[in-house]
This record gives C-alpha cells, structure tokens and sequence, in this order.
C-alpha cells in the first residue's frame, strides 16, 4: 500500500511542478506545453488510484483528462494562437521571481490549512489534499499575474485539474459529475475561444490591459 | 364649629381684600419717596387710588384693530395677580384657601398672567406693542427660571411646597444666615425687580420706545382697561414685597390658629413691612440707573446663577439646609 | 377573549380600508368614517383594560416559526393605546372636513389607515419581531406619508432623512431585543422577562434602546429629521407624527426600560435625564428661532419628548433606589405628559393645517390677524398655545407640576452624580417652561393677532365644522385635563404602581376631591379646579364691580401707536422681530448668531439689508460630518465597480487566501 501512496504523491507532485512552470514561463505555448504535461499527468495519478484502489469507475475519468486535457485542448489553444496571431510573449504584472514566491507561500498555506482541517483523519490521502488545493491556488495566482487572455484560460484549466485531483483523492466521486464537469470545461472553452476570436477581430489585440482602456467610464 | 368655619372665611377673604386695598398705597409711598429724596413735593400718597378712581371714569378707546382678546386679557390679568397676591400669606399663615396653590403654582400663575399681558400687546398689531411683548418674554425667560429656582430652594429648605408651610418654617427658625438662603434672597430681589418692571430693569414712567418693555405693551389700553393693568401691576409690585416678607422676615406673622388679636398684630406688623419695603424700593429706584435693554439679560442673568447656586448647595447638602 | 377580537376587527377594518383605498378612486372617502370607526373600538377596549386592569392575551400563528405572534394588552399598552387612539380619532374627524376632490389622493388616504394599525399593532406586540415588524410599518407608512408631496424638495429632502434616520432607530431596536433576548434567542416578551439581564448587557440595551426610540422620538442628537419630516407632511397626519408616534416610542422606551430589562440600576437614569434636559432646552430655541408655523411645532414636539424622558429618567433613578412614592410621582408625570401633549400638540397641528387650509400660508411672517377672519379656530388654537405653555389652570400645568414636585424629591438620591444633575436639570425644565411660552407668545401673537401681513392672510375665512368640531373638543380635553388632573392620576394610579412600586395618596386624600396631591397633602397640593374657581370668581367680581362702577361706553378709534399711527401692516413685529431679543440672548451662544445690516449710504433710495445668520452646530457635528465621512468612504470604494477583470480576480484570489489563512490559524 505504501508504494501505491508513494507514487500516486509523486504524481501529484510533478502536477505541482507543472503548476510552477505555468507561472515562470515566457512565451505562449510553452505556457500549452505545460499544462498538457499538467493534464497528463493528471490523468496518470487519476489511472493509478484507479488500478491501486479498485475504482474502474476513475479509468474513465483518467481518460476523459487525458484526452480532452491533454490532447484536445491543448491543440486547439495552439491553433487559437496562431490563427489569431496572438502575442507569443506572455504579458506579467509581477515579476517571475515575486510570482513563485508567492506561490511558495500558498503551498505552505495549504498544508497548513489541510493539517488543521484534517486532524482528526489520519488518512493517507491528506498531503495529496494539500497538493491539491495548491495546485488550485496557484492556477487562481496565474490568473491574476498574467495578462494574456490564453494564458487565463490555461490558468482556469489547471485550477480545474486540482480540483479533480482532490475529487479522486475522496471516497468515490460519482462518473455523472466527472461528466458534467468535464462538458462544463468544454463550454467554458468554447466560449472563451468564441469571446478571443471576437475580441480580437475588434480590436486587434487581447492584452486584457489594452481591452480595459478601451473600456467605457473607467474610473 | 361653624362660628369657627365662618371666622376662616372672613380672614381669607379679609387678605384677599387687603392685598387689593394696600397695594396702591404701597406704590404711592415708593412715588413719594422718590419724590422726596429728588426735592420734589410728590403726588399725595393716595394717588394711586385717585389715578385708578380717573381711569375708571373714563371712556375706554379701542384700536380698530383690536379683538376680544384685548378686552377681555386685562380682566384675566388682574383677576389672576389678584388670586396670586391673595395667596401669600401676609398677616396670618395657612388661613383656609392656602393649600390650594403652591409656590410652583404661585410663579406659573403670574407666567399666565405675563403671558396674556403679552399677547394683548401683540394684539393691535403696532411695532410698540411687539417691542414690549418681545423684550417682556425675553426677560421672563430668565427671571421666571430663577423664580421657580428660587422658590424650590426654599422649598427644599422648608420640606413642602406649600407657601404656609414654608412661611411657618421660617417663622419657627429665624432665619440662620445660610449661604443657600441669602443667595436666594439677592436672587429675588432681583427677580422682583425685574418682574415688576423697576429700575433698573424698566422705568415705569418712560414712554421712550428705547427703554419700554412693560409701558410698551399696555400702550394702547385706556379707561377701565388701563385701571385694571395698573391695578394689577401694583399689586403684583406688593406680591412680591410680601413675598420677600413672607419668607426672610416673618416675625410677627400670626400662625393659623391665632385669635383676632394674633391676626391685628400679624396685620400691623405685615403692613409696617409692607410699607418700608416700598419705601426702600424709593430709595433703590433713585439711586441707580436704568440699564441698556440689552445689558438687562447679564443682570437678570446674576440672578439665575444665585438661584442656580442655592439650589446646588441645598441639593448638594442632602435638603438639610433649614 | 372578545375583548382582543374586537380589537383585532378594528384592526382588520383598518387595513382593510387601507386596501381599498388604493383599489378604488370611490373609496377614498369612506377611509376617514372607517377610521373614526375602528379608532372607537380600539380605544374602548384600551379603556376597558385600563380601567378593569385585565390583562389579555393571545397569539397568532404567523410570524417567527417557534413563537409565533404573540399580542398582549395590559395596562401600559392600554393607556398608550388610549392616547393613540384618541389621536388618530380627533385626526380622523379633523379630515371629515376635507375636500373630497381637491384633497383626498391615493397617496395619502390609503396610508391613514395604515398608519394607525401600526402603531396600534407595536403596543399590541408581545414578542420582539412582532414589535419590530410593526414598527418599521409604523416608519414605512409614515414615511410614506412624508414622501407623499413628492414634487417638493423639501418633502424629498425630509423623506431621506427621515428614512435614513428610521433604518438607524430599528436597527438599534434590534439590537437591544437581541441583547435581551440573550443567546438562548428567546424572543418573546414573556421569555424575556423571565431572566434579567446581566448588567453589561443591560447597559447596551439601555443604550440601544434610548437610540431607537430616542430617535424616533426625536431626542437630541438624533433629532434632525423630525423638524423636516413632520413638516412636511400633511396637517392632520403631522398631528399624527407629532402628538402621537412620539408617544410610541416613549411606549418603546418604557417597555424596555421599565419592564423587559427587570429591576433598574441607578446609573440608568442619567443619559434620559441628561438627553431629555438638553433636548428640552435645544429644542426650544430652535423653536423660538424659526419661522415656519408647522416647524416650531415639531421642535416644540421635541421639547415635550426631552420632558417625558426626564420624567422618565428620574423615575428610574428613584426606582433604581427604592423610593418608591418618588418613582410614582415622577412616572404619573411621564405618563400624564404622554396624554397631555397628545391633547394639545394635535390641536396644535391640527390649527395649523386649518391655518395652512384657509390661507395657504406656513410661514408665521405671511399670516397675521386671523383671531377675525378665523375666530373659532383662534381660539382653539389659544387654548392649545396656553395649555402647552404650562400655565395653570390648563392640562400642561398639572403634568408640570408633577415633574417638579419630582425634581424636589432629589436630594433624598444617595449618589452623588444624580444629586449634582437633578438641580441642573431643574433649571433647565424651568427654562424650557419659559422659553415654551415666549414661543407660543411670539407663535399666537404673529399668526393671529395683529394685523394680517398679506393678501391670503385677510382673505381667510375659517374652516369646515368637522375639523372645527375636532379641534374644539380637543380643546375642551385640555381644559378638563387640567381641571380633573387629580380624578386622571388617580385612573393611572394602578398602572404606575406596576412599574414604578408606589403610588400617589389616593384622589380624595386631599382637601377637594380635585386636589393632586404628590407626597402628602400637608407637603404638596395642587388643586385646579379650586384655583380656577378662584380666578372665575375673581374675574366675575371685577367685572360687574367694574361695570357697576366705571364708564361703560367704548369707542373704536385707531391705534395710539404713540401717535404716529402706521396703516401698513408691515411695520408691526414680525415672527423673526420678535426672536430678536431671544436671538441676541441665546442664539449668540447656540447658534453663533450674526446679524449683518448693509446700510445704504446717505441719500441712496436702495433698501437696506438685515441678514441673520445662523449655524446649526448639532447639524454638523451629527449629520453632516458622518454624512460627508460615509459619502466620501463610498466614493472610494466605488472605484470597486470599475475594476478590470484581472482585479476583480486579484480581490478574490485575495478573499480565498484570506479565509483560509484565517481557517489554518484559528482554532
């Protein structure tokens, strides 16, 4: 058991690594390369705590982030980026080093919150938590400190594979909602790609700043 | 017992009359002193009947203006003064009717009397008449608070409200000189003062809009009407004096249950006051000047304080100041 | 019990009345007949209970799930109860008289009815949110009333404030009914009075309880709105606000103070004897300083409310120190207060709106000579003027002479901080009496004596009988309060023994069975009816000595004027002439008074100016510092709605790592 706990947090563990390169990287689709190896890796932890635990049910899920995650998606941001001719230079409010910084502290943050929140469960599953909710607060911090409109999309993405993270790490999270969510990703996908392509026919750009200034009754 | 019923009656009815009777005389001994100490003759010392007898005879004139406010206030306002002065206990104390107003009574009665007074003058609708009503109530904003402070401390000092009560309190102990009580008698000598429009509050012989409060509003009233103000005037003049006797010099003041005899020595003894009270007030009228109407509120204005002060003092000290 | 659903019926024809007054245009008339109606009923059944001392009970199942609505009608709801519906009644019969066409609107009349079920419904109120729920509707629709002339600034004006004002007050009440009510969170009234509160608790409470109800009673400093508000809304409902509504939240306080928050502690009883003096005194100098009619009445309402919370204060404080005849005097002046002011306030308001009807005019420097071309209402309206100028021998008096009586009872207070306050408060209410009748002086004198100033003022012509007929027997209520004060402390004497634990000698232990007698007879007695005796009699004698003797005849002439007689009526004394005295003696130091004259020079025909200045300094400090703190606080938290979306992520990313952090720290 100890090994299948081993490698299932080790798993977890690349995911975060991939989390941090989401936050340092410079050009656009290194930003898509990342978060396909984040998805895949994803869907490498969901397939071992499917065969480590007996839940074929999770296979399914793994598939699902696989493929849509890892394959899927990442193409179509890339075709995204380069029909629209899209900045291949990703905009930062902070700096990298400020960013991974911050990052550092929100892992510790949640550790610490998941030690109190679990005291009294000493189950294996609880670093993993923690990881999980990392991962999650650092695809919310990339959301905040880049600029590109991509770049959001893929931030709010890889919250998304936190969260299916912790969801295998419970008991049983029933195939209907891996489902749902999983269309629900799509949709929100699809209407961003819809609102870029529009953005950027009226305006020539997607730099969120750029967009602001043209916004009305800016304060 | 009946016999006894109907002696308290006449007694009462007989101070209800002898307010009305002394008064002018008390004011014709003011006039003839002043008179006198300016080396002028001066009028008789029954003139003040002889002007009240004049007025009466004559016609009265009414401004076009005028409404039935205006004839009817000065019957009010003397039968009001009337019934104030009527309960001061002035030779005997606790006669029959003298629980029927307290001292709290006794200052708010003379307020409704002022205060009809003072609508009256607003009645003719002249600038005259507004002057003297607006500097009157204004005055009365001070004087009367000092009043009723006056009034409580006194009350406090005497344990009732009850004007005999208080009087036979300070007939049974003289008057022990106590910082409460003589700032309490400054503080009415100069409410007196102010109330009864005298120098240096008023001139009651002015008719200069500069210096008039209480002239002013009375300007417009003639004949009868006029008689009755001026009555009512004199006698809210020996209300006050027997009020200042009644409570800081009562000596020889006749308790209840005196016979004639205590009662005749309780009426000489009330009249002499009464008459160097007003002969003092002579003296007083002759020696200072009128103030600036608007230099009136500081000295009406001492006056609050000192009440203020006494009654501190006799709250502070727990009512044990008697 | 019957008792209760009569009530209930007079309440539900009530709003029932309100109802259709909104549906149809027709009914609109029947809504004043239906209120005069359902204001009968109630007040028989707040005489009933008051007289027998029943207490009735019942509940309903609406409202908070585990309680429900819990009503109860003991005496002191009843005889708040009596005072309101006596209000509403006189109110209800005054607007009889108006014009069907011309003054009835569907934004009015159906909030009348309204109105009055809701202040009906707070002193029927058992648990805490039925007394909440009530009260807001009491503010919502009297609000409502207040907004009614929406076209005029100053009704908007007003209408703000007073809502802003409201929200405060209720949410204060709130607080002091969750204070009582505990952690247990047992909101009925019987649960509350079950266990007292601890003493920091009871403190808040207090407090909470004197700003909710302080404000809506328009105690200082939360009295800003009042002078705008009541104003502003129509005469017979100003009459309403004022003589009545105020007197719900005197109920509110007593309820709290005296009832729900258990056996009192001495300190209680100093912020409402201080608030109250101040209020007192503040109050009628702003009174005495202002020139529209309806205006110096609402902050001569003031004045009244800050004597009620002396009375009140001080009855606390004997309480609190187990004097219990002293409590009793002080309490039966509160409560007597309450009544007389309904009384004379709404006959007051109520000649203001029959001013206001017959010449269109508000402002006392527009009016002038209506004691002719209005004789009845003139009347009537001296007789309120006098009464609430607290001259004997008229109901003002007799619940003045009980605060006094109570004042002198002081010096038997062991704590030193009341002994010192009490004298200072007695000469405020000695000021307060007399700045109230130069006030009511200067009010009389310039709108009805005199001569009128303008056109409207000597085209009036006095109003229907109806509201004739409502001032008039208000007026007489004054006149035979003040007669038969003693026989109506008497009927409360029940009442105060509940909550104060004494009572005064009972009504025939004094020498007439019209004395009032507050300690014993041999220390203090008032006697009105005796004194009024005195005075008629006095007056009689003269009057027939006088005619017998003197000349009889009159003659009309024009006025003396020291002869220089003025046709014009402009040059007699005007509402702000006549402040002038008080304005230099009093409003240099409240109100930073300045008058400025430009003159102009020699030989110039121009006009000269007079500017008075003043500077309301409660105004500031209360209303327009927060104000301009809360407004420029909202200005900068404004740019909140116009963030990007970046930021608007970086707050949430923010308020998520916030929460969690304070998850991992906390235990």
């Amino acid at each position: 058991m100890k090994i299948a706990y081993e490698i299932s947090h080790l798993l977890a563990g690349i995911m975060l690594v991939a989390s941090f390169a989401l936050l340092y990287q410079q050009r656009v689709g290194a930003v898509i390369n990342a978060f396909a190896a984040q998805s895949i890796t994803l869907a490498l932890a969901v397939a071992w705590a499917a065969w480590s635990e007996h839940r074929p049910d999770l296979f399914i899920t793994a598939a699902i982030a696989f493929g849509l995650k890892g394959v899927v998606i990442p193409l179509a941001l890339r075709r995204t980026v380069e029909r629209l001719g899209i900045h291949r230079e990703v905009e930062k409010v902070v700096g990298v080093g400020v960013a991974l910084v911050v990052g550092l502290a929100l892992i510790g943050l949640s550790q610490a919150l998941v030690v109190k929140v679990t005291q009294r469960t000493m189950g294996l599953g609880r670093d993993e938590l923690a990881l999980a909710l990392a991962i999650v607060l650092l695809g919310f911090l990339m959301m905040i400190v880049r600029r590109n409109a991509v770049t959001q999309v893929v931030g709010f993405m890889s919250m998304e594979n936190g969260l299916i993270l912790a969801a295998t790490g419970a008991r049983g999270m029933p195939l209907v909602v891996e489902v749902s969510v999983a269309f629900s990703v799509l949709i929100a996908l699809f209407v961003f790609a819809v609102f870029v392509f529009r953005i950027r026919e009226r305006f020539d750009t997607i730099d969120i700043e750029a967009l602001d200034r043209m916004r009305g009754d800016r304060r | 017992m009946t016999r006894d019923l109907i002696v308290q009656f006449l007694a009462q009815g007989a101070q209800m009359f002898l307010v009305l009777l002394l008064a002018p005389l008390a004011v014709g001994v003011t006039r003839r002193v002043k008179a006198r100490l300016t080396r002028r003759q001066g009028a008789p010392l029954i003139q003040g009947y002889l002007d009240i007898a004049k007025l009466l005879r004559k016609e009265s004139v009414l401004a076009e203006s005028a409404s039935w406010l205006f004839r009817t206030a000065p019957y009010l306002i003397f039968a009001l003064t009337w019934v104030a002065a009527a309960l001061v206990p002035s030779f005997a104390s606790g006669l029959m009717f003298n629980w029927a107003a307290d001292v709290v009574a006794l200052v708010a009665l003379l307020g409704a009397a002022r205060a009809l007074l003072a609508l009256a003058g607003m009645d003719v609708g002249t600038s005259f008449g507004g002057i003297g009503s607006s500097r009157e109530m204004m005055i009365a904003t001070l004087a009367e608070p000092a009043m009723m402070l006056i009034v409580l401390t006194l009350a406090i000092a005497a344990g009732t409200t009850r004007l005999a009560g208080v009087a036979d309190h300070f007939i049974a102990e003289p008057l022990a000189v106590r910082v409460s009580l003589a700032l309490s008698l400054g503080a009415l000598v100069i409410v007196a003062l102010a109330e009864n429009a005298r120098i240096p509050v008023d001139n009651p012989v002015t008719h200069l809009e500069l210096t008039m409060v209480h002239e002013a509003m009375v300007l417009e009233y003639s004949g009868r009407h006029l008689a009755l103000i001026e009555a009512a005037s004199m006698l809210k003049l020996t209300l006050y004096l027997s009020l200042l006797i009644c409570l800081f010099a009562p000596f020889g003041m006749a308790p209840a249950s005196a016979g004639l005899v205590g009662w005749t020595v309780g009426l000489v003894a009330w009249t002499a006051k009464l008459l160097l009270g007003a002969a003092l007030l002579g003296v007083w009228e002759v020696s200072i000047a009128k103030m600036r109407v608007f230099r009136l509120p500081d000295f009406v204005g001492v006056a609050f304080v000192f009440a203020f002060i006494a009654i501190l003092l006799a709250y502070l000290s727990g009512g044990d100041i008697g | 019990m019957p008792a209760l659903y009569a009530s209930g019926a007079a309440l539900a024809v009530l709003a029932g009345a309100a109802g259709l007054a909104i549906l149809t245009r027709g009914a609109l008339r029947l809504v004043y007949p239906l209120a005069i109606l359902a204001a009968l009923v109630l007040g028989a059944v707040d005489l009933h209970v008051l007289l027998t001392g029943v207490v009735l009970t019942d509940s309903l199942p609406i409202g908070l799930p585990t309680i429900g609505l819990r009503l109860r009608l003991d005496s002191l709801s009843a005889f708040f109860g009596v005072v309101i519906n006596g209000g509403v009644l006189a109110a209800s019969v005054y607007s009889l008289g108006l014009d069907h066409e011309k003054d009835l609107t569907p934004r009015v009349e159906p909030l009348f009815p309204l109105f009055a079920a809701a202040m009906n419904l707070v002193l029927l109120a058992d648990d805490a949110y039925g007394f909440l729920f009530s009260w807001e509707l009491m503010s919502l629709s009297s609000w409502a009333l207040v907004v009614a002339r929406h076209t005029d600034p100053e009704s908007r004006r007003a209408s703000h404030l007073y809502l802003v004002m409201a929200v405060i007050g209720t949410t204060a009440l709130l607080f002091a009914f969750g204070g009582l009510a505990g952690p247990a969170g047992g909101y009925s009234f019987d649960t509350i009075r079950a266990h007292a509160a601890q003493p920091a608790i009871a403190a808040l409470v207090l407090a909470a309880a004197l700003i909710g109800c302080g404000s809506k009673g328009g105690l200082i400093p939360l009295h800003a709105w009042l002078p705008l508000a009541h104003p502003a809304a129509p005469s017979h409902v100003s009459a309403l606000m004022s003589g009545v509504m105020t007197k719900v939240a005197i109920y509110g306080f007593v309820r709290i103070a005296f009832d729900l928050l258990g056996p009192p502690a001495w300190w209680w009883a100093l912020p409402p004897i201080v608030l109250g003096a101040i209020t007192a005194v503040l109050g009628l100098l702003y009174a005495v300083l202002d020139r529209d009619l309806k205006r110096v009445l609402a902050y001569s309402t003031i004045e009244n409310v800050g004597l009620i919370f002396v009375a009140l204060g001080l009855a606390l404080a004997f309480r609190a120190n187990g004097f219990a005849q002293a409590a009793a005097v002080a309490l039966t002046a509160a409560l007597l207060h309450v009544l007389n002011h309904s009384w004379f306030k709404s006959l007051l308001f109520l000649g203001a709106g029959a001013v206001l009807h017959a010449t269109g005019r508000r402002d006392l420097d527009g009016l002038g000579g209506l004691i002719r071309t209005m004789p009845r209402t003139a009347i009537f309206f001296l007789v309120g003027a006098l009464a609430i100028s607290a001259l004997p021998p008229l109901n003002g008096f007799v619940s003045e002479w009980l605060l006094f009586q109570s004042v002198l009872a002081g010096p038997m207070l062991p704590q030193a901080s009341l002994r010192f306050a009490v004298p200072a408060i007695g000469a405020m209410l000695a000021l307060a009496a007399a700045l109230a009748a130069a006030c009511f002086v200067r009010v009389y004198g310039t709108a009805f004596l005199g001569r009128p100033r303008t056109v409207e003022a000597a085209r009036a012509h006095d109003v229907p009988l109806a509201q004739q007929v409502a001032m008039g027997a208000l007026a007489l209520l004054c006149i035979l309060g003040g007669l038969l004060g003693a026989p109506l402390a008497s009927v409360l004497a029940p009442l105060v023994r509940t909550f104060s634990g004494g009572m005064l000698p009972a009504s025939g232990s004094g020498p007439t069975p019209f004395s009032l007698v507050a300690f014993d007879s041999a220390r203090s007695v008032y006697d009105a009816a005796v004194i009024a005796l005195f005075v008629a009699i006095a007056s009689l004698v003269t009057l027939v000595v006088v005619h017998r003797v003197s000349e009889r005849r009159t003659r009309r002439g024009p006025a003396w004027d020291c002869g220089f007689p003025d046709p014009s009526p402009v040059t007699q004394y005007t509402a702000s002439s006549f402040a002038q005295p008080l304005r230099r003696v009093y409003g240099t130091v409240a109100f930073s008074a300045r008058e400025t004259v430009t003159m102009p020079p020699p030989g110039d025909r121009g006009t000269a100016r007079l500017q008075v200045s003043l500077v309301d300094y409660l105004w500031r400090v209360f209303y327009a510092a927060p104000g301009g703190a809360v407004l420029r606080l909202a200005e900068r938290l404004n740019m909140l709605q116009f963030l990007t979306i970046r930021r608007y992520l970086v707050l949430m990313f923010a308020a998520l790592v916030i929460l969690l952090s304070i998850a991992a720290v906390t235990t």
